[in-house]
């Protein structure tokens, strides 16, 4: 019985920590994310030669190996200091290539992603918003080699050299397909839409007679469905462990300020109208840090509760970090909603993370029926 | 991360499952008889005072292992290990940890054995989450101690022969902590007065005790003068990471489920009413983040580290699933929630509504919640403390 990290992982934890904060600090932060591109060619150099960009790669391709749990220690890092980057997007892209791509196709693509030249992302949701495998529309061709539509809620669209597209060449469940489709073949295009975080962006891919071979489709057939709940998945608890290393910062921010401010001659943090929602974050912040880090551990081990899992850690965390971002701006009072001031970055990514591989909502739902209701 | 137990400790998991597959009737079978027997096996197998070392007739269970029993336990609802209840949650630690080898031997076998009970002189009726205000006095005279005062919400004070009692010995020490002594008291005494009291479930758990000039032998004071606070904190630090009470959540809600299958309100089963399965699905989600919560703890006990204040997350969520799940059961029974044991319309004989009305014990017994948010924010998160 071991539910902690190993040496190596804290080892990395203070690696990442240390990087992000001599390198991305929130002032830097703050002018990555207010670029076009929305985030630093500079500073992704120089993760993919850390090896986050290979960390879940196999190691012919270039890759560390490692799992969703290592990733978990990185990204809580990241999501501490809101690092702007497409670093989810392409793991995941990565994942779907590695489980359902031949070796043809993960040597196609694998070391380009590991070494940073190329940044991936998942296409799978549709106007319809709907979650899961049901929710993939996007009609090719019977063949599967001519596809036109769109997707849309599409991370880092602007920035992605791949894109993995969920689609069906058929109306049966074993017509569905993931295919590995490059932002330069003819046909796509690809654009980021104004969002509310800055430090994520989100949009939409195109597709306009775009010619699909058989070595750009991953996989066999029929098991497309399952692979693309599995990614959506790894895609929440990737989303959750940002969303505790945010909910930790707001939550540091806001206790330093309620140390600082005095107010009736007293810091405000004397106060049980402050004290007690901040220990309400800190109970639910450790709450969501257990479901998360079990979630990641099931998803590697391909335990049978992952599904679960997956679910509990990102429906708490959705509705912990929106309550957390909110009462983070009102303990600080005028303060905290003013543009310069930290506390709003944080509320907004928990605008940004709710929805992301599906919301509270959808995955309290899947709890319950998963649980026999 | 590895969540698997070592070898041993998955032999021990099937020794005690197999002993309750021997010993364990189903529940409706339970009988007094069944009782007596059980008290003496789990006696015999060391599963009583299981976490106190063997030196004093404890099992010298690890950690690990008294984590496997508890859960093992829960899942089967099993008895309790042990009759004795208040001796082994908190006159024993103290006892093992500040007792005279003369005090341990006469005291611990009868706890373990559960030949008699114990109860908690704490809380006074103006020392409730301010403990250390305490007021009831004792003066020395020669080789006793005169007692006068009152204790208030005192579990179990009408059954017990024995009483652990918090007295101030000193009313001037420079800091009121230190004016307390702790005194282990024989409830036949002459100068006691136990008045139960009941409580909102209609039941008669606690009492309050008058003492008046009641004198007790030196030979009885646990620890030093001046020590009782830090005699009875060693026994909170006692409480542990929360893990048993989690299997117990687990099969609460389990039979929540149930409940919403078969209840129909609004002319359709509430398990299909989206609310209600939101509702079960969170605090499915919290019961598993305490369970998890108490494995980080537990992993923390396991690498030898102390455990801190950080056990008050897993209190604050029990706390809050108690009354939740109360909540939610009679909610799902609509117009049915009402009713109470004895009506026909009422499921499971109204077992729902008691537990509706049970929860205080304990979620205001070991420190109300507002006391454990303050414990997190001034010890975890280092806020001022409050005056």
């Amino acid at each position: 019985m071991n539910f902690g990290f190993t040496e190596e992982q804290e080892l990395l934890r203070s690696e990442v920590r240390k990087f992000l904060d001599d390198n991305c600090p929130l002032e830097e932060v703050r002018k990555i994310s207010e670029s076009p591109e929305g985030f630093s060619r500079e500073v992704w150099k120089q993760i993919a030669e850390l090896g986050w960009l290979g960390l879940t790669v196999p190691e012919e391709h270039g890759g560390a190996d490692l799992g969703w749990v290592d990733l978990v220690v990185i990204l809580e890092e990241a999501g501490r200091t809101l690092f702007p980057s497409p670093l989810i997007s392409t793991t995941l892209a990565a994942a779907a290539i590695r489980e359902s791509g031949s070796a043809e196709q993960q040597a196609r693509w694998l070391p380009r992603i590991a070494d940073g030249s190329a940044i991936g992302t998942l296409a799978l949701l549709e106007a319809d918003d709907i979650q899961g495998a049901e929710g993939i529309r996007l009609r090719a061709t019977e063949d599967a080699t001519l596809l036109d539509g769109e997707k849309l809620f599409v991370c880092d669209a602007g920035a992605a050299d791949l894109f993995v597209v969920a689609l069906r060449s058929g109306d049966g469940p074993m017509d569905l397909r993931l295919a590995v489709v490059e932002r330069g073949a003819e046909g796509v295009a690809s654009e980021d839409l104004p969002g509310i975080d800055l430090t994520k962006r989100l949009g939409r891919v195109r597709f306009d007679g775009v010619r699909l071979a058989p070595e750009d489709l991953l996989g066999g057939g029929g098991h497309a469905g399952a692979v693309t709940t599995r990614l959506q998945d790894l895609g929440a608890v990737a989303v959750a462990a940002e969303m505790v290393g945010a909910a930790e910062a707001a939550l540091q921010l806001t206790v330093g300020y309620s140390q600082e401010r005095v107010q009736f001659g007293q810091p405000i943090g004397t106060f049980q109208g402050v004290k007690h929602p901040l220990a309400e974050m800190y109970v639910d912040i450790e709450s969501f840090r257990s479901l998360v880090y079990y979630a990641a551990w099931c998803l590697d081990e391909g335990h049978e509760d992952a599904a679960l899992a997956a679910s509990r850690a990102k429906a708490y965390a959705s509705e912990a970090l929106a309550r957390i971002g909110i009462d983070a701006i009102q303990l600080h009072g005028g303060i905290g909603y003013t543009w310069e001031y930290d506390a709003q970055l944080y509320l907004k990514r928990a605008k940004w993370a709710r929805p992301m591989f599906g919301d509270a909502d959808y995955h309290y739902e899947r709890v319950a029926s998963l649980g026999g209701l | 991360m590895d969540f698997n137990f070592t070898p041993e400790e998955e032999a021990f998991r099937a020794e005690v499952r197999q002993f309750l597959d021997e010993n364990l009737p189903p529940e409706g079978e339970r009988d007094l008889a069944f009782m007596t027997g059980w008290q003496q096996k789990v006696r015999e197998k060391g599963w009583v005072g299981f976490s106190w070392p063997k030196q004093v007739g404890g099992g010298g269970g690890s950690i690990a292992e008294q984590v496997i029993l508890k859960e093992e336990m829960a899942r089967r609802k099993a008895p309790p290990l042990g009759n004795c209840f208040m001796g082994l949650a908190w006159v024993g630690p103290s006892l093992i940890e500040y007792g005279t080898e003369e005090q341990k031997k006469r005291f611990i076998p009868e706890i373990l054995d559960g030949t008699y009970q114990w109860c908690t002189g704490y809380s006074e009726p103006d020392s409730g989450s301010d403990l250390a205000s305490l007021k009831c006095k004792a003066v020395r005279e020669g080789d006793e101690y005169v007692v006068n005062g009152q204790k208030t919400w005192t579990s179990i004070a009408m059954w017990s022969k024995w009483m652990i009692l918090l007295v101030r010995t000193d009313m001037d020490a420079e800091h009121r902590h230190k004016g307390i002594t702790c005194l282990l008291v024989e409830m036949d005494t002459p100068g006691i007065t136990v008045n139960p009291i009941k409580n909102m479930s209609g039941g008669t758990m606690f009492a309050e005790v008058f003492l008046d000039d009641v004198r007790v032998p030196v030979e009885n004071r646990l620890g030093e003068e001046g020590e009782g606070w830090r005699v009875t904190i060693t026994a909170l630090a006692h409480e542990r990471s929360g893990i048993a009470e989690v299997t117990s959540l687990q099969r609460s809600l389990e039979s929540i489920r149930e409940l919403a299958r078969s209840c129909v309100r609004s002319g359709r089963p509430a398990a299909e009413d989206p609310r209600i399965r939101r509702r079960i699905a969170e605090a499915d989600a919290r019961i598993e983040a305490m369970r998890l919560n108490g494995f980080r703890f537990l992993t923390k006990q396991l690498r030898g580290e102390k455990l801190g204040s950080e056990t008050s997350i897993n209190k604050l969520l029990r706390a809050d699933l108690e009354v939740e799940l109360g909540e939610l059961a009679l909610e799902i029974q609509g117009s049915r929630g009402p009713l109470a044991r004895g009506a026909d319309l009422v499921p499971d004989d109204g077992k729902w509504q008691h537990f509706a009305l049970s929860w205080a014990e304990v979620v205001i017994g070991g420190g109300t919640p507002n006391i454990q948010k303050n414990i997190i924010a001034e010890r975890i998160l280092g806020l001022p403390k409050d005056p």
